[in-house]
């Protein structure tokens, strides 16, 4: 439906600048300046890129309004990494872009596309997982997975005073995961008194993650806390507490990402287990666009790298982290 | 039962000596007892590596989680038995949790009345399952097309309305709703979680209709000889329908019980379910080419399944990593335990 609103949309927007465009025939040379961003994103099959295409379309809206003559903002989703690299073909050739934010599907099948692209002079900024050769991007954005994964194991060990029981969940088995879990244990080891129980993986998955904390529950009889590592999964190990009656004796779950009825769980405190979470939105694609929009504007390049950081998210901030219309 | 009286003397010779022959095995035939051999066995490694494994808490935490797949592989083991598979489960799962969330909730806005709201909600699952149900059966029998193609198309289908429906984010039961509705799930009769109770329910009208009706035998010729049960006057397209429609119930039920869980669906809704069942019925002893197969095995089948998963997660003797290739070897294992003769 988004896809179809924005496809309208774009369309009106052509036939719009067409007509600009051929009222200012004479000032036809100020129009080349002109920045032509694509946008390549994967389709919303999941609620966290669901929240990805909501902030693209953001971005979009929010940019072409503020730059209306000299900017224009593609969006393109895709399925699947061959879906993706012929998408972009179609980008580079019909649309004509000279600048692309991509979030590539797969790292190894995506970069020579995206070199062809840069090769016919389009400013590329890659978005979350980097390319096997970095040569083919001019810049790089993601998310913090260190913070994420630190974040939590510092929180937990300064609020419980280096001293507690805990059960983590893991994701499914990526480099993106063990970047978390890796942080997550470097911060625990240091602290003598804090005992990670087990970790077994939820697949980022509401009804995964239940089943394996009803076996934890089952086979711990003391748990002080659950790095649930994802605002998913942390419903599901919720339920399993409550179905199991550990309310009393569990003191705390820690999710992560900040979806939106975490963040608001946090924000009206109305579950005494949770209490914080990390950021880690979707939002940052709208950062991405937003920051490779208006350096081309200018003519300016990006840093090689911006990491994008995680926060953490308790009740004095939540606010700034809740956006109440996006799907995440 | 074999066991119970002597052969006929008119019955085939070829027939009557092989009953003879797995009378003389006794107890000791295996391909009728390989599941519940090896969910015994693995019942024993499980309270050996962890006491709590035994305990009632745990067995009834199985028992649960069970029931979905459980409740979906006993229809599905009608659809094998007739020789035809339904890949379409997990996804129908999804689409229906979705929809009958939506139902709810703006039911709710309008009547003030949430255990009828519910109640409508878990009708409308069930009419749902079988209406897909009965339209595989109808492309399969009066379209003529292949089983594994019908589902694979709904398959994806399902999915694709359900993540439209929810735009691609989670669709979630309003939260007094899901107060109303969580019991189903939650609830208990004399200390039995009501899911168990249900599955218990869905296995007993299975068996019968498997082993004591018309229905029952007519699935079971159809599967092992198409052409001369349409010979022998058996309407086949009519008792195919009836299988997949039967599914559809089952996963209908299924679906009713698994909302108040999480009182979600999301994209991720059932991922994967319908190997699970798929698994189940043919660990459970049920031929994946058709004509014969019982109830109770897909009933133990499901169960051994998800023992697994639960003893894995009850001890770490092994890394994560290898969970996967554990359930695997488990399942060729009890496989080979019930392996046909010749």
């Amino acid at each position: 439906m988004s896809v179809l609103a924005s496809l309208t949309r774009r369309s009106a927007l052509a036939l719009a600048l067409g007509t600009s465009a051929l009222i200012a025939l004479p000032g036809i040379s100020a129009a080349q300046e002109k920045v032509n961003l694509g946008v390549s994103i994967p389709a919303a099959t999941h609620s966290f890129t669901a929240g990805i295409v909501w902030w693209a379309n953001e971005a979009k809206k929010d940019l072409e309004a503020a730059h209306p003559d000299d900017l224009k903002i593609t969006v393109k989703t895709s399925s699947g990494a061959p879906e993706q690299a012929n998408q972009l073909q179609d980008l580079v050739t019909v649309t004509g872009i000279n600048t692309l934010v991509i979030f590539p599907f797969e790292s190894a099948a995506l970069t020579q596309p995206v070199a062809q692209a840069k090769n016919k002079g389009v400013y590329v900024t890659v978005v979350d997982r980097g390319l096997t050769d970095p040569s083919a991007q001019d810049a790089y954005m993601a998310g913090d997975n260190t913070a994420f994964g630190k974040i939590p194991a510092e929180y937990f060990a300064k609020k419980y005073d280096g001293k507690a029981n805990i059960v983590a969940l893991r994701g499914i088995p990526t480099t993106l995961d063990n970047e978390r879990w890796e942080a997550f244990t470097s911060v625990i080891d240091k602290y003598p008194d804090m005992k990670i129980l087990d970790a077994q993986y939820g697949n980022w998955n509401r009804d995964d993650a239940f089943k394996v904390m009803q076996d934890f529950l089952t086979r711990f009889k003391d748990i002080d806390l659950v790095w649930a590592a994802d605002d998913d999964m942390a419903i599901g190990v919720l339920q399993a507490i409550r179905q199991a009656g550990r309310e009393g004796d569990i003191k705390e779950v820690f999710g992560g990402a900040g979806a939106k009825g975490m963040v608001k769980t946090i924000m009206d405190d109305d579950n005494p287990l949770i209490k914080a979470d990390v950021s880690y939105s979707p939002k940052f694609i709208y950062e991405a666009i937003k920051r490779t929009a208006e350096a081309r504007l200018k003519g300016e390049e990006l840093p090689e790298t911006t990491i994008l950081p995680s926060e953490l998210i308790d009740k004095s901030n939540a606010k700034d982290f809740y956006f109440p219309d996006s799907p995440f | 039962m074999p066991s119970a009286q002597e052969p006929q003397p008119n019955e085939a010779e070829g027939q009557s000596a092989r009953a003879s022959a797995r009378r003389r095995l006794g107890k000791f035939d295996l391909s009728s007892q390989g599941p519940i051999l090896g969910l015994i066995l693995l019942a024993i490694v499980g309270t050996a590596l962890n006491s709590d494994f035994a305990s009632l808490a745990n067995w009834m935490n199985v028992l649960t989680r069970t029931s979905f797949i459980g409740i979906i592989a006993v229809g599905m083991t009608f659809v094998i038995i007739s020789g035809g598979i339904d890949l379409s489960v997990g996804s129908m799962v999804a689409l229906i949790a979705g929809s009958i969330i939506l139902v709810i909730n703006s039911l709710a806005t309008h009547i003030d009345a949430p255990v009828l709201v519910v109640i409508v909600g878990m009708m409308v699952s069930l009419m749902m399952g079988a209406a897909f149900g009965t339209m595989h059966g109808l492309l399969i029998t009066k379209g003529r097309i292949e089983p594994f193609i019908v589902t694979l198309g709904t398959l994806g289908t399902f999915r694709a309305v359900l993540t439209w429906l929810a735009d691609g984010g989670a669709i979630t039961l309003d939260f007094g709703l899901s107060q109303t509705y969580g019991p189903v799930y939650y609830g208990t009769l004399l200390g039995i979680p009501i899911p168990v109770w249900v599955f218990l329910g869905v296995a007993i009208i299975g068996t019968v209709l498997l082993r004591r009706t018309a229905f029952g035998r007519y699935v079971q010729a159809i599967g092992s000889n198409e052409q001369v049960a349409r010979y022998a006057a058996v309407d086949v397209d009519r008792v195919k329908i009836l299988t997949y429609a039967f599914l559809g119930l089952c996963v209908g039920i299924a679906t009713l019980l698994y909302v108040p869980r999480l009182g979600s669906a999301s994209p991720t809704t059932g991922l994967l379910w319908e190997l699970e069942a798929i698994a189940a019925v043919i660990v459970g002893g049920t031929s994946f080419k058709g004509g014969s197969g019982r109830v109770t095995g897909t009933v133990i089948g499901a169960i051994l399944l998800s023992v697994i998963g639960n003893i894995l997660n009850l001890t770490s003797i092994i890394s994560v990593h290898l969970n996967a290739a554990v359930q695997g070897i488990v399942i060729i294992s009890v496989a080979f335990l019930q392996r046909r003769r010749p």
